[in-house]
């Protein structure tokens, strides 16, 4: 985290920058390679001004594991050519940063591909990556193990016999006072971290909820007030009502496109801000929508439509009932009526067209009316068994 | 036919001073307004004072909502009526303010005349049920459950099951009533059938509800 060349690099190459830090560290044991890399990676990029959006990659695991034996070949390059400060030195650090790399490197399984140029990525500036997988216990343990291996090794190899016990002692003696001087400022950290976090999401919701009803209600508020036809005022209050409500109440599952329920909503507002007519539509049971049922919906639509036209109604009910086996609707207004045998030929257009659409599929139309006592279109659509 | 039996005392509880005034003008005509309150607390206390005959709730309100209100009335006045009056037809709103003791659910888009005859009959014992609300009880109702836990209570019998799906359907009673060939009254002793199921089964579907809002 000092230049942010690691996470650069790791960038480029497609793999996790914790791996990318750790292969520094372990290559500047090998002759201080490490760190001329580091400082000549360092002058050669360039600065990444733009505010970066992708997420940082883990790193495909056969990216991850060709990283490693790659490390490992230079390591032996290396001593090979004698830039080595001893073998007791580097391996035993190679084997604890391999431990590590076990526990921190996140592989997951989508590669990525090379990216030209070579850009900075300094950590600060976009905030870590999102919150890596949680680690399983049991490369937790594995990698635990190397790291105290490799520790223990380091320790055995470059110090004598009897001053391990004390070195091992003074450590933890010394780890314990650290922890008990700075462990309640980690946790107060920690909390305030947690608070902060929260605190986003909830500034990030309260702006949702403002952009959205800055883009429907007070839009529509302020069409009311222009306008001076109450119909008009009332169906645009029914239809950004009926909107509101519907974000109001289904916010945590995302609006299902294929459901029935969805496309009578839909119908119904659709109509309402058309013909000015009030739809209560009430759906009982739910399924998706297939051919035969989208015929049902557009002749709902149709009768609906006719409803609103000819009735004189100020209401039309919609309710539509899905059963195991069949789908029916019923659109029915009380408005003036009429007899259906009076109907002259030239005017059986919509009925029609609403009993054509539904026997394409196999459904039935059921027209009940009389002057003055409103009209009832029944649609029926039998389910084939799934 | 609008009016009431004479002197039908009504009480209203709202937290949205507007919509209180509108309908305190509104059923004015019709009914004796005898309080108002625009809080769960004053709202108890007041109603435990006034002792009115119906007592149309507004559901969302701070400190426990329409449901408080129903609940605690209930407990210690239980003649009082109570009507649900709400702008949210949420599925949970409506079974929660039904199941604390609610005789029925209208919407604040209701008309005044429609609103007038809701309260006359909650004040004759009746159930007022909307179209929604009677979608959302069969839907409540809907799977029969293989091991139902009280069957007069967690199932509807075919004839109030169509009578519900003729209200959803927009038929009056009245309409109803000419549709199966029965008399009003029939139709009015299924419907509070209904309520009370309503109220007091243990289906899953409803029980959810309560327990998702943290009301038993």
């Amino acid at each position: 985290m000092i230049a942010g060349v690691a996470g650069g690099l790791g960038e480029w190459l497609g793999v996790d920058s914790v791996l990318v830090r750790l292969a520094f560290v372990v290559l500047s044991l090998a002759g201080g390679v490490g760190i001329a890399l580091y400082l000549i990676l360092f002058a050669v990029s360039r600065e990444e001004t733009e505010a970066p959006e992708r997420v940082r990659p883990g790193g495909g695991r056969q990216r991850t594991l060709a990283a490693i034996l790659v490390l490992a070949g230079v390591l032996l390059v290396l001593r090979s050519i004698g830039l080595w400060f001893g073998d007791a030195f580097v391996w035993p650090v190679a084997i604890a940063a391999f431990g590590s790399a076990i526990i921190w490197v996140r592989a997951d399984r989508s590669g990525r591909g090379w990216q030209p140029g070579f850009p900075l990525r300094p950590q600060s500036a976009n905030g870590e990556a999102p919150s890596a997988p949680s680690i399983s216990p049991a490369r937790l343990l594995f990698g635990a193990v190397l790291v105290a291996g490799g520790t223990a090794a380091f320790l055995a190899s470059n110090t004598s016999r009897g001053a391990i016990g004390t070195v091992i002692v003074a450590t933890a003696v010394t780890l314990s006072g650290l922890a008990l001087i700075i462990g309640p400022w980690i946790m107060r950290l920690a909390r305030q971290l947690g608070d902060e976090r929260r605190e986003r999401i909830r500034v990030e919701e309260r702006q949702d909820v403002a952009a959205h009803l800055h883009d429907s209600v007070l839009q529509t508020l302020a069409l009311i007030q222009r306008s001076d036809d109450p119909a008009r005022m009332a169906a645009l209050a029914r239809v950004q009502e009926r909107e509101l409500r519907s974000w109001l109440y289904r916010p945590q599952n995302p609006q299902r496109g294929d459901l029935l329920s969805t496309a009578v909503d839909a119908l119904a507002e659709r109509i309402e801000l058309a013909h000015r007519i009030r739809v209560e539509s009430v759906v009982v049971g739910d399924c998706p929508v297939d051919d035969g049922l989208q015929a049902v919906v557009d002749a709902c639509g149709e009768a609906l439509t006719n409803a609103a036209k000819h009735s004189g109604a100020a209401w039309v009910s919609l309710y539509v009932e899905v059963d195991a086996d069949a789908v029916t609707a019923y659109v029915r207004d009380q408005g003036k009526g009429f007899d259906p045998g009076a109907v002259p030929e030239d005017r059986r257009g919509i009925a029609d067209s609403i009993r054509g659409r539904l026997q394409r599929h196999g459904g039935t139309v059921e027209v009940v009316s009389a002057p003055g006592n409103g009209t009832e279109v029944r649609l029926t659509l039998p389910r084939s068994a799934e | 036919m609008s009016g009431a039996p004479a002197g039908t005392r009504v009480f209203i509880v709202d937290d949205h001073r507007l919509f209180l005034a509108g309908v305190r003008a509104e059923l004015g005509a019709a009914f004796e307004i005898v309080g108002e309150a625009d809080d769960v607390e004053g709202a108890i206390r007041a109603i435990g004072e006034a002792q009115p005959d119906v007592v149309l709730v507004d559901v969302h309100m701070p400190g426990g909502g329409g449901a408080a209100v129903v609940e605690a009335v209930g407990r210690t006045h239980p003649d009082v009526r109570f009507l649900a009056l709400s702008a949210s037809d949420a599925a949970e709103d409506v079974i929660g303010v039904i199941r604390s003791g609610a005789r029925g659910y209208v919407t604040k888009t209701i008309s005044p005349a429609d609103l007038v005859d809701a309260v006359r009959r909650v004040r004759e014992g009746d159930a007022v049920f909307s179209p929604r609300l009677a979608g959302f009880v069969l839907d409540a109702f809907a799977d029969t459950q293989p091991q139902v836990l009280d069957p007069e209570l967690d199932r509807l019998s075919t004839r109030e099951r169509e009578v519900l799906r003729l209200i959803a359907r927009g038929y009056t009673y009245k309409d109803i009533a000419g549709e199966l060939h029965l008399s009003v009254k029939t139709v009015e002793t299924h419907v509070s059938s209904v309520l009370r199921k309503l109220q007091l089964s243990n289906r899953h579907q409803l029980t959810r509800w309560a327990t998702e809002r943290r009301i038993v």
